[in-house]
């Protein structure tokens, strides 16, 4: 035996024990005995830790703090601190159905002292999952492989992307069409582009612009997903390709600014872009709307008597800092009634679509008491709003789903703030033109 | 031991498919091209026959559109050890399955594989003639509609469909060749960034080969299906639904 565990093994659970002069007698001394955890090694979180992004993970001193916060906890049994337990005690993330259940939300790194990383360590784990020929999630890999060939995960044919443009009932220029320079790009996104609820709020949006004579134009076909989402499920290569391509697009056009519709593709231009040679001035549309809230106000002309909750979508406020835009945006819709949910701003929930959430609703579902977007759907509910208002392309589809799911359909409406501006202003909705 | 993969390009029905103004051929500009999805079942059925065995996975492929690199490199980036592919003047054309056998007949010969896959049918060869045709003139046994398959201690097991749900397992000498239905598993997933890696770093080896004779039916005149009548929903009851049938089938003198 160690001459220094002979030692401890010598005052272990004595009444009087003196080492080195120190007296350490009593039961407490039992902490010089071996404990469980040494019946384990640290090779799993050593695993992890040494992929580039993920080192943060060896940094949990497991206090717990992100564990309460976590929207995936919530409704299941998870959190960043489980996780480096679960290593500890031989379980491999890599293998686990953990590794896909994270939203990136950072909900987590806001509140951890040792800044343990999820949205860093969670893209390098699951890319090296699939590097080492790890098998994916079905609905995943399907989502994965149409953005690789279509440049969107709905599967839809690129040249469809312009298609709902014939229906805004407005101009909408299409730079390869219109060859001129512009203020506003308009990236329109995929969901907004070819999701049903996602194109209503892109005609509503549409006519908004042209309400305010706004110099805008879209790239249409040519606009492939901005690829974060896909980034974050662990597709780096993928996200890498997609942005040189639409760094090359853009390149061929003049523009000021870019007006985002999603928060996703907000975040994919003003923090990954930049280091593969993208440089733009970019905007969610709600701040953009904001802006023009004076010259907006007075085209807000219709009351609507709704009771409205709010949504923050992760990628617009905690990952972005943009809180009060669309806040400002709904209280300056006549005759609305806001209320706030009990998790809002800094502290949101997570509708589930982020960090690929959005293409793993069915394999997460089996992991969870309830989804989050129907944990949201009844947290609206219980504020007595009958709208849900959202601002991110994700969520309309995810909250009117989950809305059916749990039952309270009937009782509360999905609307993106662009559809509630526009029914304001006649611009939807009845008596629209 | 090797184990060929014939693989091949087919144009994606996804994107809307157009006619070229010569009236005989798609607008090529237009098309774009996807692995024919059976292909992709025989791939990931090579791959995993050769993860248990250590076999090397040889992918060849015909390359009719000038764009089958994209195809071979995502071969190889999922696990194929090398990718050939067979160049010569029938880039654009449409291959008869018979041609295509032909041009790739000499390369598995000269590969001495111990079993070739491929797809059991494809959008160009409905009838699934490809791997008998190999099988033929190769001389080799075949099977088709292949559903899974295992090689143990250099005897070859294969699962087949047949028909009404029944399938059947039976034993082949080696070399045989598969015409596969679908892999055991679906076809892996491979990151792009492994995809592009492979491109920088491996080679697709080019054999131009000499053709002769008849390579590509001739094609007269090329258009889409005309639409032909409407469907009716009947609705009402059970004895409204039934009495309109009887109706309909009368006036079409059926009964």
């Amino acid at each position: 035996m160690d001459p220094k565990l002979q030692k401890v093994a010598e005052v272990w659970e004595r009444d009087t024990a003196i080492v080195e002069g120190v007296d350490i007698s009593g039961p407490w001394n039992r902490m010089f005995g071996q404990r469980v955890i040494w019946d384990y090694t640290p090779d799993l979180i050593e695993e992890i830790a040494q992929l580039p992004g993920a080192e943060s993970f060896a940094w949990c001193y497991q206090c717990g703090k992100c564990v309460p916060v976590c929207p995936v906890d919530v409704v299941g049994d998870y959190g960043p601190r489980k996780l480096y337990r679960r290593a500890q005690t031989g379980i491999n993330l890599l293998d686990s159905p953990d590794l896909w259940l994270c939203t990136t939300c950072a909900n987590c790194l806001r509140v951890c002292p040792k800044l343990v990383d999820m949205v860093q360590i969670m893209p390098a784990a699951r890319e090296h999952a699939m590097l080492t020929g790890r098998a994916i999630p079905a609905e995943l890999q399907e989502a994965l492989e149409n953005t690789a060939k279509y440049g969107n995960p709905l599967g839809q044919p690129a040249r469809k992307r312009e298609a709902w443009v014939k229906d805004a009932g407005v101009p909408v220029p299409i730079l390869h069409q219109i060859q001129r320079p512009v203020e506003w790009l308009w990236w329109v996104e995929c969901y907004p582009s070819y999701h049903p609820r996602g194109i209503d709020a892109s005609i509503a949006l549409a006519r908004i612009f042209n309400a305010l004579g706004l110099d805008f134009a879209i790239l249409g076909r040519e606009e492939k997903c901005a690829g974060d989402s896909q980034r974050l499920a662990g597709e780096r290569g993928l996200f890498e390709m997609l942005a040189e391509e639409n760094i090359r697009t853009l390149s061929k056009y003049e523009f000021q600014h870019i007006v985002v519709t999603d928060p996703h593709a907000l975040n994919a231009f003003r923090k990954h872009y930049p280091k593969l040679g993208g440089q733009y001035d970019v905007w969610h549309y709600t701040t953009l709307l904001a802006r023009e809230l004076p010259k907006l106000q007075p085209l807000l002309t219709k009351s609507l008597p709704y009771r409205v909750t709010f949504h923050d979508p992760c990628y617009l406020g905690r990952h972005n800092g943009e809180y009060d835009a669309p806040r400002q945006l709904i209280q300056a819709l006549p005759g609305v009634e806001f209320v706030e949910m009990l998790r809002c701003r800094e502290n949101s929930y997570c509708c589930g679509g982020g960090g690929g959430g959005m293409w793993l609703d069915s394999f997460a579902a089996g992991h969870q008491r309830r989804r989050l977007s129907e944990e949201r759907v009844l947290e609206a509910v219980s504020t007595g709003a009958d709208t849900l208002v959202v601002c991110c392309p994700y969520e309309v589809s995810r909250f009117e789903d989950a809305a059916k799911s749990t039952g309270v359909e009937g009782r509360l409406r999905v609307r993106d703030i662009a559809e509630l501006l526009a029914e304001a202003m006649g611009l939807i909705g009845e008596g629209a033109a | 031991m090797t184990i060929v993969v014939v693989m091949e390009q087919v144009p994606d029905v996804v994107e809307e498919l157009a006619i070229a103004p010569s009236g005989t051929d798609l607008d090529r500009d237009a098309v774009s091209y996807v692995v024919n999805e059976y292909d992709d079942h025989a791939l990931e059925e090579a791959l995993l026959l050769a993860e248990a065995t250590g076999d090397e996975v040889v992918a060849v492929g015909i390359d009719t559109t000038g764009e089958l690199d994209q195809a071979l490199y995502t071969a190889l980036a999922k696990g194929a050890r090398r990718a050939i592919k067979l160049t010569g003047d029938f880039e654009g054309t449409w291959l008869s399955t018979r041609a295509a056998a032909r041009l790739l007949v000499p390369v598995i010969q000269e590969l001495e594989p111990r079993l070739v896959l491929t797809g059991v049918q494809a959008p160009d060869d409905l009838d699934g003639q490809l791997a008998p045709t190999l099988a033929a003139l190769l001389g080799w046994p075949h099977a088709s509609v292949v559903i899974g398959s295992q090689l143990v201690d250099g005897a070859l097991q294969v699962r087949k469909e047949l028909w009404g749900g029944m399938t059947m397992t039976l034993e082949l000498e080696l070399p045989a060749v598969l015409g596969v239905q679908a892999a055991r598993q679906a076809p892996r997933y491979v990151p792009i960034s492994r995809v592009r890696q492979v491109m920088r770093e491996a080679t697709i080896e080019t054999r131009d080969v000499e053709t002769s004779g008849d390579l590509a039916p001739a094609i007269m005149r090329l258009r889409f299906p005309e639409e032909a009548g409407q469907a009716e929903i009947l609705t009402g009851s059970a004895s409204e639904i039934a009495d309109r049938i009887i109706e309909l089938l009368r006036a079409r003198g059926l009964l």
